[in-house]
Parts: structure tokens; sequence; C-alpha cells
């Protein structure tokens, strides 16, 4: 062996030499690495700074449970803070830093913290930091929040692409080891739909790092046999770097697909993640074990690894983790480190085995036993080790091993609680019912034999379970230590956060004796591996000082995610400005052709203005106002909710669900509606015409449009399915334009077929089948939202642009405007129509002045509750017109009134503008306010408060109706 | 969570909208003295843990109104029928 | 022992063997003069106040599981009062005011930081409802201030100002408005309640009520009966089954609802920040994780979890208002359960049942709210009679018609 990479072996490709920086140094390794066997083998072994005490920090693990070696891979908008380097597969080009230190990773300010480190015990920070009061947030806290958190992330937008997928499958397999492969093995050949998914980048899981034997070959030979077999069926899917990170209700599983984080930058039109959602009939868990760190004295110095760790290096990556090792166990695991090194031709100076009287073939390394570290020598790397009987072991690697956690977590997600198992030291997975069963190590069944024999029954999905092949079996014994209380150096418990073994006791003693609690206060399991390292350790030292069982105490609850999952995989495409969909009007392009511009109104784009060169939005405004109330306009309402309902009795619904009566509609004829909720409140409002007797077609107002489509739908379905009703929406079937003003009759008779627009052959509140432009079938509405004299007319949806062409055309000659949502706004204030701003789930009828709406000769949804005394209380807020005392003022919504003597405060509020505009035909600005017994207050002058804009004047209230009182334009 | 919807089959559960407890009838009668059983239709609710009637719309599939029996502890779902049929079987009962 | 950088440096001395228990673990006495149902924020801020304000110590707080074990473990850690509406708005301006002063007050550092709340409006209607919101605050002096576009890309540059689906147009923001340790608070409550006397009981599940002749004389729980003359519930997402205790049926549903921690960071966002075109808000914890979350999953639930649709929804909304996001990872989700009622604001009352006291229906807001809450529960409790804070918060104002309905929903809880 030279340096650190070993001569042969590993399942790198040493042909596919890969270039790459770490802190601005360069490094080679091969395909196959991670970014930490890279480093490894580079002998680079400090890669972080802990959160806390800022101590140098090295590789503990091979694989996703990594606390410690967290980097910032990449640069600029891809930059991404966190990243495991065990997880990390290499690339050429790859750029990689360390995280949390200044000013670098081998001299850190950060570490002095360490000098204090007797005082910041657990949650020393509640008990200080309060004098003086003003300190917190100005000084303590900026600097805490400076020192805290991990890495960097960017806060550019991420150039890379996201996807969403889902899947369905008869069996979903969630690991790839040994129990893994033969169950999706065993129901693959029954032909049901498999998905078996890794989170490594190669199937093969614990047999891509072990040393094994299965049906006369090596375990990787057997497994790649296998994975050539599922790889050859349709009807299975492998997916390699996919973590299932959470299961849900109903066997469904999250999952994210790592489709192209192992390349410099994904190609153009491929995704970087893939967020799957994957509905499983059954699924297995066979997720293996976790082999847990020994709490002892400088058990975080880089160098100390798990032993498992430090075979995978070396067996699969041909990285020694050192020269010299030192063994620290307390199960068999520890020896199988030193054989497999011995085989590798590395050193291995002595196994510690805590236990007594352990009987395993170490290979010929000496055994220590009844032994324990007591602490690591060594700053920045290991030089040797101290145990408890004052001996000094010069070494500059140290496997560790505490015995095998179960990776129960996915089935703990949905509430159950994993057992304490004592024959194997380790807490094994609830039983949540047949559609999802543990397999292998996961299950708490730790021999090689077992764990393929539990995989094949897994699989197995009918009929008797088949023969499993001979296996050689590793023995497995635990005797559990799990604190070296003679410890001289700190002990970690929690890596990450530093959480050492001395602070849980100290936890306990300060009441904080639930483990829950406990991890509050120590922060242990909060880390980002959140706690798979160092949880059961913590739970043990809890369990002993509060003189309790492992049981007794109970792990903290497990919940997604399995490992963290990036914000963009989630969220998929949904993202920038495909957050949501667009809805465009039948109108749009007739709209866009004039210059409109548009403004998002719930999904849908709305033609707010048409400005000429020069104009802003109230220069346009002014000028449609006035040409529409002068001449003639035209404006895009398509974006009303229009519901189509027919049936015998559809007028007795329509009945029972507006207040005000509908039965008695003529045939043509349209009537203004008012629905209410069932709380007695204003639900929503729009005219409804009678096209036959038992045809209508009802309108909403645009927001409301879907709700009020599901008010009916559930009024019709769960109160009244008795009812001979249908009715569907058709909002998105017709275009509809209203065309106001003086001339709009005028406008119409050009392109209406046969119909005289008079007062006789269409009069006011008319509603009728008509013909247009020589044949098309239109809905003309003699309706008037402006107070014009005015008509809406609804086409087909694919007509609207030509109809919308044909109107501007016919009214040329006498001056038609195009006008939009804001002249609309200013002309229903203008008039003292209720809109948005007023119908605010909040208002009764009686409030927006229409108390007389409510019928009282039939029951009807609201009816009863409208009736309590809050809702008549005579003092409620109702609808006003305000207008600025002096003329010149600009009144804004929002602003809150008062009575013009009082000061302010909420005591003495009397209620808020809801809606304003400059009117063109007043020259000022009014606007509609909801007022304390308003109604009674016409005259009154109070005072205006608007604090945010810090702008305060008197105001003058009166009618909502300000424009035209007499409604003389509308009946012209 | 999936639901079975008795038209569209089994859904996932974002494709359906809530409201609240299926189990207490909109009362029938405007007469003031019924103001209590009103109060009591449109504001109190059991609010079992467990076993729990719900109203659950299909509002991006067949805009069926469902009754969607379920733990409201475990979200296990026991039965599925239409709000129509639900409604029925009431009067019927 | 009184906490102070002078006891930690003593503690540290003689190698912190010393420091006490923060609260005792005592046995239940036979009786009380008040018992608290719920050893979340609010029960525990209640017992605290009994004692303090009102010199009631004999009190014993039941938690059947361990003390903070509900919602005040299990929140997005935000203190605001921007509330509109009369009823609402002194009462969360009371509990702002008690959160400026908590910790030197209960001798515990809940980390009481007051970064800023910053709503974001995307629509002019949006902007208006602000300020008439605004302006209900600084009516009655609470701060407010209503930014255009301009001064929210000057405090949070990196939100999307260029390709948003809903161009942000500007925002309300609350200087006072901040985050909380939330565990801290129950931690502060706890200990300061219990050094005045309080006895906090946990793991003790109440199984029943018991009243004689319309009189609540004590509960029966897995640890034996309890006498006591008054019994106040505080029992957040399980008020509906308490409460059936005693036979009473309230206007409540309980819902779940989810929130998220990412991976801890360098100094990502400092103040709280909420989107106004989907749910989603997010603030940044001291210890460095981005905290957030989005809406109930909108389903009647008692399990402490959601589904994926949520998951996805709140997570599209972030990364739609920050897309630098993208790249970051989040750690954990989890799922607390909410007392979410008719009209969207909560109860503190007085019952029909003789010392029996209501504390619930805090919907999503019940953090912000807790040492108010616990400050006018202890209140109604000690004098048989609502505070004025609490006047508006009374049972019976949706048999009455008086509902404080901020988001005009109407009784679906589910929308509030």
């Amino acid at each position: 062996m030279t340096g650190f990479r070993l001569d042969k072996g590993g399942l790198i490709d040493r042909k596919a030499p890969l270039y790459f920086t770490f802190d601005g140094r360069a490094f080679t390794g091969f395909a196959g690495d991670t970014l930490a066997s890279a480093l490894i083998s580079n002998d680079v072994h400090l890669m972080g700074r802990s959160f806390k005490y800022h101590r140098p920090r090295g590789v503990i693990s091979a694989g996703s449970s990594e606390p410690n070696a967290l980097v910032e891979l990449r640069e600029g908008a891809r930059k991404e803070a966190n990243t495991r380097a065990t997880m990390i597969e290499l690339h050429d080009g790859l750029v990689a830093k360390s995280q949390n230190h200044w000013p670098s990773l081998e001299f850190d300010i950060g570490a002095l913290n360490s000098l204090a480190s007797a005082m910041f015990v657990a949650g020393f920070y509640y008990k200080t930091f309060m004098w003086p009061k003003s300190f917190w947030e100005k000084i303590y806290e900026p600097i805490i929040r400076k020192a805290a958190g991990l890495g960097n992330a960017s806060k550019e937008a991420d150039p890379d692409k996201y996807e969403k997928a889902y899947a369905h499958c008869d069996l979903l397999v969630v690991g790839s080891g040994p129990a893994g492969l033969i169950a999706a093995l065993m129901a693959a050949r029954s032909g049901a739909r498999i998905i078996l998914a890794d989170e490594s980048s190669t199937l093969g899981g614990s047999l891509l790092n072990e040393n094994e034997e299965i049906g006369g070959m090596s375990g990787h030979a057997w497994a790649i046999g296998v994975i050539g077999e599922l790889g050859s069926k349709s009807n299975v899917t492998l997916m390699p770097r996919t973590t299932i990170f959470g299961w849900y209700d109903d066997n469904i599983f999250g999952a994210v697909e790592r489709v192209n984080d192992h390349v410099l930058e994904p190609s153009p039109y491929e995704p970087r993640q893939r967020y799957w959602r994957i509905m499983a009939k059954r699924a297995v868990m066979a997720t293996g074990a976790e082999e847990r760190p020994i709490v002892f004295g400088g058990n975080d110095v880089p160098g100390v690894m798990t032993a498992g760790a430090l075979r995978t290096y070396a067996n699969r990556y041909a990285a020694a983790a050192g020269k010299s090792v030192v063994v620290f166990t307390n199960n068999n695991s520890g020896y199988r480190t030193a054989r497999d090194m011995n085989a590798h031709g590395v050193h291995v100076e002595v196994i510690i085995d805590s236990r007594k009287e352990p009987n395993v073939d170490a290979g010929g390394v000496p055994v220590i036993r009844g032994g324990a570290i007591v602490n690591v020598r060594g700053g920045k790397r290991v030089s040797g080790v101290e145990l408890a009987d004052h001996r000094m072991i010069p070494c500059d690697a140290v496997a560790m091993s505490g015995g095998w956690s179960p990776i129960v977590n996915l089935m703990c997600h949905r509430g159950a609680k994993p057992k304490w198992d004592e024959r194997i030291a380790g807490f094994v997975p609830p039983d949540v019912g047949d559609r999802f069963v543990a397999a292998g190590s996961a299950a708490g069944r730790m021999l090689l034999s077992e764990c393929l024999a539990d995989g094949a029954r897994a699989g197995t999905l009918k009929g008797k379970t088949p023969a499993i092949p001979k296996c050689r079996d590793e023995a497995f014994a635990v005797t559990p230590l799990w604190w070296v209380k003679e410890s001289t150096g700190k002990a970690f418990v929690d890596y990450q956060n530093d959480s050492t073994a001395k602070d849980l006791p100290l936890a306990a003693q300060e009441g904080y004796r639930d483990i829950e609690l406990a991890k509050r206060y120590t922060t242990a399991g909060m880390a980002t591996d959140q706690g798979k390292l160092g949880n059961v350790n913590a739970i043990a030292i809890l369990a002993e000082a509060t003189g309790r069982t492992m049981d007794q105490v109970g792990t903290t609850t497990f919940r997604p995610y399995y490992t963290p999952v990036s914000f963009g995989a989630i969220a998929g495409p949904f993202v920038g400005h495909h957050f949501q969909p667009v809805r465009k009007t039948p109108l749009h392009d007739w709209a866009d052709e004039l210059g409109a511009v548009f403004v998002e109104t719930g999904l849908w784009m709305r033609s707010s203005w048409f400005p000429q060169a020069g104009e802003d939005w109230l220069a346009s405004a002014s000028r449609e106002v006035l040409a529409t109330r002068e001449r003639v306009g035209l404006c895009d309402v398509s974006t009303l909710g229009k519901i189509d309902v027919q049936g015998k009795d559809a007028a007795e619904f329509l009945n029972r669900l507006y207040c005000n009566t509908f039965s008695t509609l003529d045939v043509g004829k349209a009537r203004y509606g008012l629905m209410l909720r069932e709380d007695g409140i204003v639900f929503d409002d729009g005219t409804t015409s009678r096209l036959a007797a038992d045809h209508f077609l009802m309108t909403t107002t645009t927001a409301n449009a879907a709700r009020v489509m599901s008010h009916m739908e559930f009024c019709h379905q769960a109160h009244w399915p008795e009812l001979d009703v249908q009715y569907v929406s058709v909002t998105e079937q017709w275009a509809q334009m209203a065309i106001a003003g003086p001339k709009a009759r005028a406008t119409l008779q050009k392109i209406v077929d046969k119909v005289t627009l008079d007062d006789t052959g269409f009069p006011y509140l008319a509603a009728k089948e008509i013909s247009i432009l020589g044949g098309m079938t239109a809905r003309l509405f003699r309706i008037s939202f402006s107070g014009e004299h005015a008509y809406e007319l609804a086409v087909p949806a694919d007509y609207g642009n030509l109809v919308a062409r044909s109107i501007m055309q016919a009214g040329e000659e006498f001056g038609i405007t195009p006008y939009g949502i804001e002249a609309l706004s200013i002309m229903r204030i203008e008039k003292g129509h209720v809109a948005g701003g007023e119908l605010n789930g909040t208002t009764t009828a009686g409030d927006l002045g229409l108390g007389k709406m409510m019928s009282s000769k039939k029951d009807y949804i609201g009816r009863m509750m409208a009736a309590r005394e809050g809702l008549t209380d005579k003092n409620r807020q109702c609808v006003v017109g305000i207008r600025p005392f002096d003329a010149a003022d600009k009144i804004r919504a929002g602003s809150h009134i008062l009575k013009k003597e009082d000061a302010p405060s909420m005591a003495a509020d009397q209620g808020y503008i809801s809606s304003v505009a400059w009117s063109p035909m007043l020259n000022m600005w009014l606007g509609l306010a909801l007022l304390s017994n308003g109604r009674e207050r016409h005259g009154e002058v109070v005072k205006i408060f608007d604090g945010v804009r810090k702008i305060h004047m008197f105001g003058v209230i009166c009618d909502p109706m300000q424009y035209d009182r007499e409604n003389k334009k509308l009946h012209a | 969570m999936l639901i079975k919807c008795p038209h569209c089959g089994t859904r996932p559960v974002e494709e359906f909208t809530f409201n609240g407890d299926a189990s207490i009838q909109r009362p029938t009668s405007n007469d003031p003295a019924t103001m209590d059983q009103w109060f009591d239709y449109v504001y109190l609710r059991d609010n079992p843990k467990g076993r729990f009637d719900e109203y659950a719309h299909h509002s991006s599939g067949c805009r069926a109104w469902l009754v969607v029996t379920r733990d409201t502890q475990t979200h296990e779902i026991f039965n599925v029928v239409t709000a129509r049929d639900y409604a029925k079987k009431r009067v019927a009962s | 022992m009184k906490y102070s950088v002078f006891s930690l440096l003593k503690n540290t001395l003689s190698g912190h063997k010393k420091w006490p228990a923060a609260w005792r673990d005592p046995q239940p006495k036979k009786d009380y003069e008040v018992v608290i149902i719920g050893g979340g924020g609010h029960g525990l801020a209640t017992a605290y106040y009994l004692a303090k304000v009102h010199g009631i110590s004999n009190v014993a707080v039941l938690e059947k599981s361990w003390l903070g074990s509900g919602n005040v473990g299990r929140n997005t850690t935000i203190i605001r009062s921007n509330y509109m509406l009369p009823g609402n708005n002194p009462f969360y301006e009371w509990s702002m005011k008690l959160w400026e002063g908590l910790e030197q007050d209960f001798n515990f550092n809940a980390m009481v930081s007051q970064r800023g709340v910053l709503n974001l409006c995307h629509t002019d209607p949006q902007r208006d409802a602000f300020a008439r919101r605004g302006n209900a605050m600084r009516i009655d002096g609470v701060d407010a201030e209503l930014l255009d576009a301009e001064g929210v890309r000057e405090m949070y540059p990196f939100l999307d100002f260029n390709n948003a689906r809903f161009p942000i147009k500007g925002g309300i923001l609350q200087r006072r408005g901040g985050t909380v340790r939330h565990d801290a608070v129950a931690w502060g409550y706890a200990r300061g309640a219990d050094s005045r006397g309080v006895d906090i009981i946990q793991n003790c599940e109440v199984t029943g009520i018991k009243t004689v002749k319309g009189k609540v004389v004590g509960v029966g729980t897995n640890k034996g009966f309890i006498g006591c003359k008054k019994l106040g519930l505080a029992a957040a997402g399980n008020s509906s089954e308490v409460a059936a205790m005693a036979g009473l049926k309230l206007p409540i549903e309980s819902h779940v609802l989810q929130a998220f921690v990412s991976e801890g960071l360098k100094p990502y966002i400092d103040g709280v920040v909420t989107f106004g075109a989907g749910h989603f808000y997010v603030s940044q914890s001291d210890k460095g994780g981005l905290v957030f979350g989005g809406d109930i999953d909108g389903y009647n639930s008692y399990a402490r979890r959601g589904n994926l649709p949520m998951v996805e929804h709140v997570i599209e909304a972030g990364v739609a208002m920050i897309p630098g996001l993208a790249r970051v990872r989040v750690l954990r989700s989890w799922g607390g359960i909410m007392d979410m009622s008719m009209d969207g604001s909560p109860i503190i009352d007085k019952t029909s049942i003789d010392g029996l006291y209501l504390n619930a229906g805090w919907c999503y807001g019940g953090f912000k709210a807790t040492p108010a809450s616990g400050w006018c529960f202890a209140h109604t409790i000690a004098h048989d009679e609502l505070h004025k804070l609490n006047a508006a918060y009374r049972l019976d104002r949706f048999r009455r018609g008086y509902m404080i309905d901020e988001k005009g929903q109407g009784a679906s809880p589910n929308l509030h």
C-alpha cells in the first residue's frame, strides 16, 4: 500500500481518475468513490467543524447517517449546504468546501468555545443572556445566530429543474441488501410489479461493503446475479439513488431520486432530482441496521469511525482510514473489521473488547478483554488511544462498534413505536400490519442466513417460500457498553450538535427526564442526522441516570424525512411562473391587441385598463369611464361564474339557495340574487336569468365561482337529493362582455339579428337567447353594473374575440372604447354597488342595504342564523358612501373611521373604508365604507384615520349611490 | 391518504375537499322555537376521536359529495358512500 | 435558584452537580383549589399567573404526557399582534407586551426575538385589506408599517421579484413581531409556577370530570381522583374530548397542521415572512433551521401527522416565494392538532357548569397567545368573571351572533 489507497480491490474504476477540489486544494479520486472515500484515500480526515464547540471532525460513517462530514457542494446558484461527503458520488470537476469555521477549517476561532465548554453545558443559554434586557436582540442573539447554523445556502434561483412522478406497484422493496434483493427476486419471479429502491448509487447494500459468501460465490457476485435477473424483467423497476423518505397513510411512500447529483450539471431537459409518490399494495422494509458509536472520550477525533465504516472504505472503496488501527468494540463487528483490514494489509494494533469473555476469531490480532478507551489523543487526527488502565496505544485510526440498531424509521412514521429487544440490544420495528413488513437486519435478524430467509419470506406474495441459497454466517453477539464513564476527554452522544454524555444526566437532574424533554434540552438527536447514530446511546444513558429500562424511556418520535430532502424536489416544476396555472379569458387576445394591461385576479389574468400613449392606470381608467358614460364602452366580464341550472325543480332549488325568490321570475327575464351562508352571512351575489320554465342561467362573482358551484352540489346532494335539478358550470364555455353607455343600444343593434332592442322588444332586465352576426347563437341580458344603459352579451367562447372585434367595429361610429376592470370598479363605486370589498364574508344582507331581499315566505340557506341578535344589531357596520371633506383630498381604502371629535383607539373605531375610486364624473375621490349604524349617519362629518400611511383627514358620510341617483341613465 | 370514490375508484386525497361532520342533519323547520336545533347544526360538533362520518367533495373528480367513514386517529377509511345515498338512508331510518 | 450568568459560573465550578430540578415531580394531592387540565403553554401560563398575579398557588396542572408535549412543543414559534378585529387586537397586543417582559419575569431565557413579521401582498385588494388591518393596529397604538414592493425588496432582496406568478406588490410589517424558543416557554412557565407552589403532574391523564348539582368537584385520573373547587380546561386539540366529560359540546373541530424545519444554515432570513399567494410562512431559528409551515390538511384529525399533498403545497409555495430554497433541504416535518373554532377565534370563558372554565379554539394562533391566554384565563378563574381583554371570547357569541371572524369564512373550521 502506498499512501492510503489500497493497491487492489474495491469497486472503484482505477482507469477512470477524477479530479476535484476540497477547500481549494486539488485532489484525485476514481469513479466509484464518494467524496469521503476519495478524501480518505488522500489522507484527508479533517472535513468539518462541529456545531457548538467547533471541534475538528472527520467522517464517522460511510453512509447517509453521517453527522460530521457535511460540506458545501458546488458553487454559485448551485451551491448546496450540509451535503454528506459520504453520499456524494465523486465526479470530475467537483468543488466542495468545508463549513462552519472562521477563518479556516484548519484554524477556527470558534474552537475557543471549547475552552468555555465547561460552562456551555446542556441548556446553558436558557439560564443566561437575560441581562440587561436590551442586549439579547442587539448583542447576544446576533452573535449566536452567526455562530450557529452549518453551511451557507444559495439565495439565487436554482438553475436546475425538478420533476414529480407517481408510481403504483404490488410490492415496494426499500433497501437492496441481501434481504431486499431476495425479497424483490421472489416477488419478481411471481410476476408482480416490483419497485426496488436504494439510497446508494449502486444496488447491493451491505453486499457491496462486506466480504460475504452466498451460494458458493462472493456476496457481491451473488448480488450482481440477482440484480441482473431483476433488471431483465419488465415487471421490475430498479431505483438506485432513490431514498424512500417517508411512509404515509394508505401505504403511500414519498421518495426522491437523485437523477443527476452525480454529475457536475444535469444535461438540459433532464431534472436534477425527481420526487416520487409511490402507492404500494405491499412494502418490505429491508433497510438494514446502523452501527452505533460507543460514547468515550475523544470519540469524535478525526480518524475515529464505526468499525463497519472502516471496512466499507477498505472493501468497497479501497481506501484505508489509517495505517495502524485500534478496534474498540462491544460486539463481534470489531473482529470482522480487524480481519478485513488485516487481509488488506493494514496493520491492526489491537482489539479492545469491553466484554470479558468473547470468543471470536480475531485473525491473529491481539485482544484486550474487558478494556475500554477513555480518551483519544490527537486534535485533527488520531495519534493514539488511552485505555482505562492508563495504557497508551499509538494509532492513526480507531474503529468502534457499539452494536447495531435496526433502521426502523419508516415503519414508525405513522405513530407506532419500536420495541426494545435485549437479544440484539436494539430497538426492533413495531408490527404495523401485513401491508408493510420488515425483513432482515431491519427486523433485528442479524445473521446473513436469517436475512435471506426473512427477505425470501417477505417477497413471497403467494405460495410457499422457495429455498434460499446457502451462505456463511458471521456470528452475532453483543453485550451493551454505552458510555465509558472513566472517559477523560469529551465523550459525544450527538456529534453534530456536540451533546455529550454528561448533558443527559444533567438534563435528568434538572427535571427534563422524559426522553422528549431531554432531547429538546440537550439537542441530542436534533441534528441533520436526526439521531441515527446517537439516539440509542442517549436513551441508554438517560435510562441509567433515571433508573429506568430502555423500554420505559423509549424513543423520541420518528418522523419524515429519513434523510433531508431538497425543497426543489418536493416543489417539482410548480415554482416561479408555474406556481399556479394561468387562466385567460376567451377575450384575452382581443384585449391584448388593444394594449390591455392584465392583472392577476385569482388565477385569471383580467384586462384592467387599456392605456394610450403617456397614460398611467388612473388616466386610462378615467378616460374609459368618461367614454363609457358619455358614449359606449366594451368590457370583458367572462370571468364571472356561470352556472346552467335545469330541471323540474330548478326554480325551487334556486329559491332555497338564494335569500330572495326565483320561482316568480318570468321566462326571459333576469333578477339580481343574494346568496347567504348557513350562518346568515352573505356568501355571493349575481344575476340569474330564466331562459325557460325549467332552465336558469346563474352568474356568480369571479372570486366565488368555484365555491358557489361546490355549495350547490353540497346542498343538492346532502340536503335535498329529492330535487329534480341538474346544473353545470359553463363559465369557460361562454365569452361574456358588457356593452354599456348611451350608445350601447345603437352599437348592439348593428350586430343583432331580427330583435329590436327597444324598451318593448328588449326591456330592462330582459334575458334571451338571440342570434347575432347573421346566425351566431348568443345570449343577451339587459343588465347593468355600471349604472348605464347596458347589456351583457354571451357568445360561445371560441367566438369571443371575433364578436368583440365586431362590436368594436360596429361601435366605431359612436366612439366605442374598451374598458377594463379598473373603470368597471370606478363606475360600480360611483353607483354604490357592492363587490369584493363589501362582500367580505362578514357582512349581512342588511349591512349591504339589501335586507329587504330576504324572503320570509320560504326556507333558504342562512335564514335562521341571520335572525340572531348579533346579525341584526343596529350598531353593526353597514355600507355607506364616503367622500373627503375637502374635495381635493384623496381617501384611501383600508382607512378607519372615527367620530370627528374622537382620538384614535380601537374602542372608538367606527368602521373602515372598503373601496375607493377617483370619480371622473364627480371629479373627486369617493368610496364605500362599512360604518357602525351607518344608515343613520348620512351627512355626518367623520375623521378618517390612515395610520399606516400617516395621512389623516375628515370625510363626509353619504348614500352609497353617489352618481345618477335617479338611475336616469340606466333606463335611458 | 387514498379515498375510494364510488364513481371514480381509488383517488388521492388532494382531489377531495372536506366539509366536516356528516352525521348532523340540517333542520327543516323555520319556527323560531327550533333555534337550538339550528344552532347545534351550524355550530356544535362532537369532534370524535375515532370513527367519524365526514363530508368529502370529489371536487377535482366527479364532483360528487361523499361521506367518508374514517378513523380520525389512524386515518383508516372504513367506508365511502355518496352523500346522496347517505341522506336517503338517513331519511329512511 | 435564580438563573443568571453568576449562577452559571458558580455551577460550572461545582461541575454542574448542584443545579436543582427546574420543577418537582410531585404526586397529586387529594384536592386543590384549582386544577388545570393540560400542561401545555396555556395551562402552564394559567397556573403561573394564578400563583403570581392572583396569589392562588394551591393549583395542579395535569398533563397526560410530558409537560409541553402539545402544541407549545410543536409549532412555528411566531409571535405577532397584527390582528384586525376589536375582539382580538387588544388581547394579542397584551400578549405581545407580556412576551416583551417575559424572560425577566419568569427568569428563563426563552429567546424572545422581535425580528419582525412581514406579510406579503400580491394584489390591490390584498393591499387594501392589509391597510385596514394595519390601521386597526395603529389606531390602538400597535406598530404596523405598510411597505411597497421596493420596501420589501430592501428587506428581502432574494424573494422572487423576477419570475413570480403573483408579483409581490408590498407587505405589512410588524417590527415587534418575531419568534420565541417555543419549548422554553413551557419550561419557563413550568419552573415559575412550580417555584410558587403549583404541582405540575406529568403522565396524569384525566378520565372523567365529576360534578355535583351542576358544580365541579374534581376529576378522575389515571392517578386517582383529584378534587378541586375550580377546573380549567386548556387541552387544545383535545378540548372536545375533555369537555365531553362534562357533557359539553363545543363549536370546535380538531385538525392536523403540519410544520417543518430545514437543515441548519448560516443566517439566511432574518425575520418572519409570510407568502400572500399561497400557504407558506418561514423564519429561521437561532440554531439555524428554517422553520416553516402552511395550511391544515383539511380533514378532521387527531393524528399528529399529515400527508404529502399538503407537504408539496407548502414547499411549492416556499420555492415560489424564495427561489433559492430549491437547494435547501427539509429535515423534519411534524403535525400538531389544532382546535379549530367556528369563527377562527378562541374561547376563554366560564361554562354552564359552576366552577368549570374553558380555554380553547386557538386554531393556528395558540402559541403567540400563550401569555395573554394564561393571564386572562387565570383572571377568569380567579374572579369567576371575564377580563376585559377576553370579554369577546365568550362561548355564547356563536349563539348570539357576535362572531370574531378575521378571515370571513364562517362556520367552516377548516377554512380558518
